[in-house]
C-alpha cells in the first residue's frame, strides 16, 4: 500500500489568495493512499523543505505530492529534498497550481476545483512512479576528429593542449585542407601557408596527437564516452615510418602527366607525389590510377632510388578500430562543381577560373609561381572579370539556396591583390549584394573601392563567351546606370558557392546524426548549443556546419574542443533516468522505435527465451541505451505491441493523470 | 462534465503540452497573468511525440469533451523531430476521430513556444468556446467510467 | 498602381515576383537589352510595384523574343519571360474586343496553320 504525502504551499499569497489552499489540503486527504495532507506558507523554504522531509521520515512515505508552482521552478529543490530524507527524488511529482491555476483564474471557487484536479491528477500519477536512478557509463579519455583542416587542426590542438590523447584522420595524405591551398588571408592580408603550417607541424610533434592521413572513418558504433571507429587507412604504397619525405622519388618517377589536385588541376605531378613543400606527415604517396608499376608491373623507379627502401608496392588497406569519448566532425566544405553553368563559359575557356584556381594562380607555390598569367597562353591579363554569388543564392536545381558567406571578401581580396600587384590591370566586380558583416570586414572592402579602385558594378554577368582573339565578352547589365555593358575581359573569375565536402553524408548517417537539405550539420541548438550535434558525444566544428570563414571556423574548432574536453574530463557521464525502455517479453522485434529514434538510442538484440512450453527460442528484442536515450518518447507511440515505456513518463502513469482529471 | 449553478454547460478539456515549449508558454501565460477558463486541465508530457492517439481516446472515453494537444512549432522540437511525428500521428487519428462521428473541433494539435504564453491563453480561450458550442461529448463517452 | 492588372499579371504568369533579388542577370543575358526601354528586370521589378499600364503601353513589350534565356539563367527562378508573356495578354485582353469573330475565321484558314493556333488566337483574341 501506497503512502503518500501531500504538501500545499500557499507561495504567500500568490496561490492562497485565489485557491482555498486549507480545502486543497483537506480534499486531497481523503484520497486514497494518502496519509498526510499539510499545507504551509512557503514550501520552498528551508522550513518547508524541512516540514517535507521530517513528514517522508515520521510516516515513511513512499510517495509525495507538492501542489506549488510549475515544476520547471522547484522540481529540482524537493527532488533534492526527497533525497535527503531518503526518498528516491523521482518519486516526488509536482502539481502546478500556480502559473496554471491561481495566476490565471479569478474565481475562488473554480480555481479552489481546478486545484483539486490538478492535485488529484499528481496523486494518480505518484503511486505508479517507480523509483530511479541515473544510470552512469564510463568516458574513453580520447578525442577523435574527422577531418584535418585548420577546423580539424585547431580542434585537435585544443584537446591535446588539456592532455588528452586525439587522433586526425584526413581523407587526403596531408593536413592542411582548404587552407593550404589559400594564398593570402583577408581582412589582414597575412599569407595563409605562415600561418597555417606551423600549426601543422605542432600537430606532427604534439605526442598526444595522432595523425592517420590518406584515412577515412568507415564505420561508427557505440555512443556518448564510448565510441568504437573502425578507420581505414589506405594504401598509399609507401612506409610511413621509413620514408624521409626527401622528395627523391616524385622527381624521378617517369609518370609526368598527372593533374596536380592540390593546385586544382592547372599544372601537372607525378605518379608519385607530395602534394605541396610543407606536407604533414611528408611522406611520399603512390597514385594507383597513374603508377606504371601497379597498373603494369613494369617500372619500379621510385622503389629504385628511394635509398631507406620505403616504396611498398604490396601495400593494402589496412583497418583499425579505436575508441573514443567523443567524436569532432570537421568535414569541411568543397566549391561546388560549375559544370551546370555554361553561361559563364567555364568548362569552354581556360581563362574562366574558380576562385580557389585563382588563389594557386597567384600563389608563389602555385603552377605560375606566383606571376598572375592567363592559363591559356600565359600572358599577362589586362582586365579581369569577377562574378558574385555563382550558384549562391539560387532556387533553382542548379545552385545552392544558402549565401557562401565568404565570396564577398575573398573577391575584394583578389581584387586587391591584383591591383596593388599589377595596376594597369582593370577589375571588375559584378555584385547582387555585398555583404562584409565582420571586424575589418566592410573597412577592408572600401578599401578595395577607394584606394584601389576596383570597379564594383551592381548587376550580374549574364554570358560569357570566348572570342577568336582569345578574349573573352562579359555581357552583364550595371543595375544602376540601367544599362548592358560588353567587357572584353583577358580573365573571367567565379566565386563559386561552397557546399559540404561530399563524405559528409555517409558520416551523418554512421554517426547518427543530423543533417539539412543542404548537407550541412545540423546543431543541437541553432542559437545555444552551436557547436554541438543533436547526438550526444558528437561536436561539429568548421565549415561542416555551415559556411564560414577562418577565424569563425578556428573559434568554432576551439569551442567545439571545449566542449569535448568537458566531456573528456568526467570519468563517467550521469545518464537521465527518464528514459525508454523495452519489455523484452512483449517486444516483437519489428523495429518500428528504431526508426523513429532521433538519436540511434536503439539497437537490436538476438536473445533467448523460454517459452511457455518450456523449450527456449531466440528472439530479436529492442534495447535502449541509457546514456544516448534523451526521453522523448517517439518510441512508446511508434510501438505497435506496447513494448516501449518511458521512465518517468510511462503510458500507465499519464493514462492515470488522465483518469483522474476526467473522473 | 462540470455543471455549476447557472447550469450553462461547462467543458472538460484535457491538454497535452510538451515539457519545452508548450508547457513553459502555459506557465509565461500564467506569470503574465493572461487569464483562460479553469476547464482547461494541463498534463505534462516530455515532448508532444510522447502523446499516445490511445491517451486522447481514453480522455474522450472518460468523459472528456475536448483535447488539445501542445507542441513546439515544426522545427523548434527540443528532440529536433518529436513534433513531426505528432503532426503526422494527429492527422491520422483526426481522421479516425472523424470516421467515429467525433466532431472535429473537440481535437486540436496547435504549435506554441516557451515565449508565446498570449498565444497559449489565446488558443485555450477560443478552444473552450468552440468545445462550449459543440455541447458535452456522448458518442465517445463511456458511461460505465462515470461515477453519479 | 492598378492592383487588378497587377493581380492579373501575376496570376497569368504565375510568377512571384517577389522573389527577385534585383542581380540582373536577366538583363545581363537578354539578346533583345538594346532594343528595349524597359529590360527584364524593370519589367519584374515594375510588375511588382504595380506600373503595369506603363509597361503596356511600351514598346519593349514587343521587342522580347521569348528566347528563356532569362528564364533560364534566372538564379531564383522568377521567370521573367512569362511576366513579359503576361503583360502582353493582359494588354490584348485589356481592349476588352472580341478581335476574332467565329465567322471570319473560314477566310483566313490556309492548310499549313494548325489547329492549336486557332485555339491559341481565340484563347487571346477574344474577351
Amino acid at each position: 500500500m501506497q503512502r503518500i504525502g501531500v504538501f500545499v504551499c500557499h507561495c504567500g499569497t500568490n496561490i492562497a489568495a485565489t485557491v482555498d489552499v486549507k480545502a486543497v489540503a483537506e480534499a486531497l486527504g481523503h484520497e486514497p493512499g494518502v496519509v498526510i495532507s499539510r499545507e504551509y506558507q512557503y514550501m520552498c523554504s528551508e522550513s518547508g523543505q524541512n516540514l517535507v522531509k521530517d513528514a517522508i521520515k515520521e510516516h515513511n512515505l513512499s510517495g509525495v505530492v507538492i501542489c506549488s508552482c510549475s515544476p520547471r521552478m522547484h522540481e529540482n529543490t524537493f527532488r533534492k529534498a526527497a533525497a535527503a530524507a531518503g526518498l528516491n527524488p523521482y518519486l516526488v511529482e509536482i502539481a502546478n497550481i500556480r502559473e496554471q491555476c491561481s495566476w490565471i483564474h479569478k474565481d475562488i471557487a473554480t480555481a479552489t476545483e481546478k486545484a483539486v484536479i490538478l492535485g488529484r491528477a499528481a496523486i494518480a500519477k505518484v503511486h505508479l512512479n517507480a523509483p530511479l536512478t541515473a544510470g552512469e557509463s564510463p568516458v574513453v579519455k580520447r578525442a577523435l576528429v574527422i577531418g584535418g583542416g585548420i577546423a580539424g587542426i585547431q580542434t585537435a590542438l585544443d584537446i591535446a593542449e588539456a592532455g588528452f590523447e586525439v587522433d586526425i584522420v584526413e581523407k587526403e595524405p596531408t593536413i592542411g585542407g582548404k587552407m593550404a591551398q589559400i594564398d593570402k588571408t583577408f581582412p589582414t592580408l597575412d599569407c595563409a601557408a605562415c600561418i597555417l603550417t606551423p600549426k601543422m607541424v605542432e600537430c606532427s610533434q604534439n605526442e598526444k596527437i595522432h595523425i592517420h592521413s590518406f584515412s577515412e572513418v568507415t564505420d561508427v558504433k557505440g555512443f556518448v564516452g564510448n565510441f568504437s571507429v573502425t578507420i581505414k587507412k589506405k594504401a598509399r604504397y609507401v612506409d610511413e615510418t621509413k620514408c624521409t619525405g626527401c622528395g627523391l622519388c616524385t622527381e624521378k618517377c617517369p609518370m609526368k602527366n598527372v593533374p596536380n589536385e592540390f593546385n586544382m588541376g592547372l599544372d601537372n605531378r607525378r605518379a608519385v607525389y607530395i602534394p605541396f613543400a610543407q606536407a604533414v606527415p611528408k611522406v611520399a604517396t603512390i597514385d594507383p590510377n597513374y603508377c606504371m608499376m601497379l597498373k603494369t608491373g613494369k617500372c619500379g623507379v621510385c622503389s629504385k632510388v628511394c635509398s631507406v627502401g620505403a616504396i611498398d608496392y604490396k601495400q593494402q588497406d589496412k583497418f583499425i578500430e579505436e575508441k573514443y569519448g567523443a567524436i569532432v566532425v570537421a568535414t569541411g566544405f568543397n566549391p561546388i562543381k560549375l559544370d551546370k553553368y555554361e553561361e559563364f563559359a567555364y568548362s569552354q575557356s581556360p581563362d574562366v577560373v574558380t576562385s580557389l584556381e585563382l588563389e594557386r594562380l597567384m600563389n608563389a607555390a602555385g603552377p605560375n609561381g606566383g606571376t598572375l598569367l592567363r592559363p591559356s597562353d600565359k600572358t599577362h591579363p589586362h582586365t579581369i572579370v569577377f562574378v558574385q554569388c555563382v550558384g549562391s543564392r539560387c532556387d533553382d536545381s542548379k545552385g545552392k539556396p544558402y549565401c557562401s558567406k565568404i565570396c564577398c571578401m575573398y573577391t575584394a581580396k583578389h581584387a586587391m591583390l591584383i591591383r596593388e600587384k599589377y595596376p594597369d590591370t582593370e577589375v571588375y566586380v559584378f555584385y547582387i549584394d555585398v555583404r562584409t558583416p565582420g571586424k575589418n570586414f566592410d573597412e577592408f572592402y572600401r578599401r578595395a573601392v577607394e584606394q584601389y579602385n576596383v570597379h564594383y558594378v551592381k548587376g550580374m554577368v549574364g554570358k560569357v563567351t570566348p572570342k577568336s582573339d582569345g578574349k573573352l565578352d562579359v555581357q552583364a547589365s550595371d543595375l544602376l546606370a540601367n544599362e548592358q555593358l560588353h567587357i572584353d575581359a583577358d580573365m573571367v573569375v567565379l566565386a563559386a558557392a561552397i557546399e559540404p565536402d561530399k563524405t559528409a553524408r555517409p558520416l551523418a548517417t554512421m554517426l547518427t546524426t543530423q543533417m539539412d537539405t543542404n548537407d550541412f550539420f545540423t546543431e543541437a541548438h541553432p542559437k545555444l548549443r552551436p557547436v554541438e550535434s543533436a547526438t550526444a558525444g558528437i561536436f561539429l566544428s568548421g565549415a561542416c556546419q555551415g559556411p564560414k570563414d577562418i577565424p569563425e571556423t578556428v573559434a568554432q574548432a576551439s569551442a567545439a574542443a571545449a566542449k569535448a574536453i568537458g566531456l573528456l574530463c568526467k570519468n563517467s557521464i550521469t545518464c537521465n533516468p527518464c528514459v525508454a525502455h523495452s519489455n523484452e517479453l512483449m517486444c516483437n522485434g519489428c523495429s518500428s522505435c528504431e526508426k523513429v529514434c532521433p538519436y540511434g538510442a536503439i539497437t537490436y538484440q538476438d536473445k533467448e527465451f523460454r517459452m511457455p512450453d518450456r523449450t527456449t527460442a531466440i528472439r530479436r528484442v529492442a534495447s535502449v541505451n541509457p546514456a544516448v536515450c534523451q526521453g522523448c518518447g517517439a518510441c512508446t507511440v511508434a510501438c505497435p505491441s506496447g513494448a516501449m515505456d518511458l521512465n518517468g513518463f510511462s503510458n500507465s502513469q499519464i493514462m492515470a493523470e488522465v483518469d483522474a482529471i476526467c473522473k | 462534465m462540470q455543471v455549476n449553478d447557472n447550469k450553462e454547460f461547462q467543458p472538460l478539456i484535457v491538454a497535452f503540452c510538451c515539457n519545452w515549449c508548450s508547457y513553459a508558454g502555459a506557465d509565461l501565460s500564467g506569470t503574465n497573468r493572461l487569464n483562460y477558463p479553469t476547464n482547461v486541465k494541463i498534463i505534462r508530457v516530455p515532448c508532444s511525440c510522447r502523446v499516445n492517439p490511445m491517451f486522447i481516446l481514453r480522455a474522450f472515453q472518460r468523459g472528456a469533451d475536448g483535447v488539445i494537444l501542445c507542441g513546439c512549432h515544426p522545427g523548434d522540437c527540443h528532440y529536433t523531430s518529436g513534433n513531426y511525428f505528432t503532426r503526422r500521428r494527429m492527422t491520422l487519428l483526426f481522421s479516425m476521430l472523424d470516421f467515429l462521428g467525433i466532431e472535429r473541433d473537440r481535437t486540436r494539435v496547435e504549435w506554441v513556444s516557451a515565449a508565446e504564453g498570449a498565444k497559449f491563453a489565446a488558443t485555450m480561450n477560443e478552444f473552450t468556446e468552440a468545445v462550449k458550442k459543440l455541447g458535452p461529448n456522448r458518442r465517445l463517452e463511456d458511461l460505465r467510467c462515470k461515477k453519479q | 498602381m492598378n492592383k487588378n492588372l497587377q493581380e492579373q499579371v501575376i496570376r497569368t504568369s504565375g510568377v512571384n515576383v517577389l522573389k527577385c533579388m534585383r542581380c540582373g542577370k536577366c538583363s545581363g543575358t537578354c539578346p533583345s537589352y538594346d532594343e528595349m526601354e524597359y529590360h527584364p528586370h524593370q519589367f519584374v521589378y515594375m510588375v511588382e510595384k504595380g506600373d503595369i499600364e506603363k509597361l503596356m503601353n511600351s514598346k519593349s513589350l514587343y521587342k522580347c523574343l521569348t528566347c528563356f534565356a532569362c528564364v533560364e539563367r534566372c538564379p531564383r527562378n522568377v521567370e521573367p519571360a512569362k511576366v513579359v508573356e503576361a503583360v502582353r495578354l493582359a494588354a490584348v485582353r485589356q481592349q476588352g474586343n472580341n478581335h476574332l469573330i467565329p465567322d471570319q475565321i473560314p477566310d483566313m484558314l490556309d492548310d499549313d496553320l494548325p489547329q492549336q493556333a486557332i485555339v491559341t488566337a481565340f484563347r487571346k483574341y477574344t474577351k
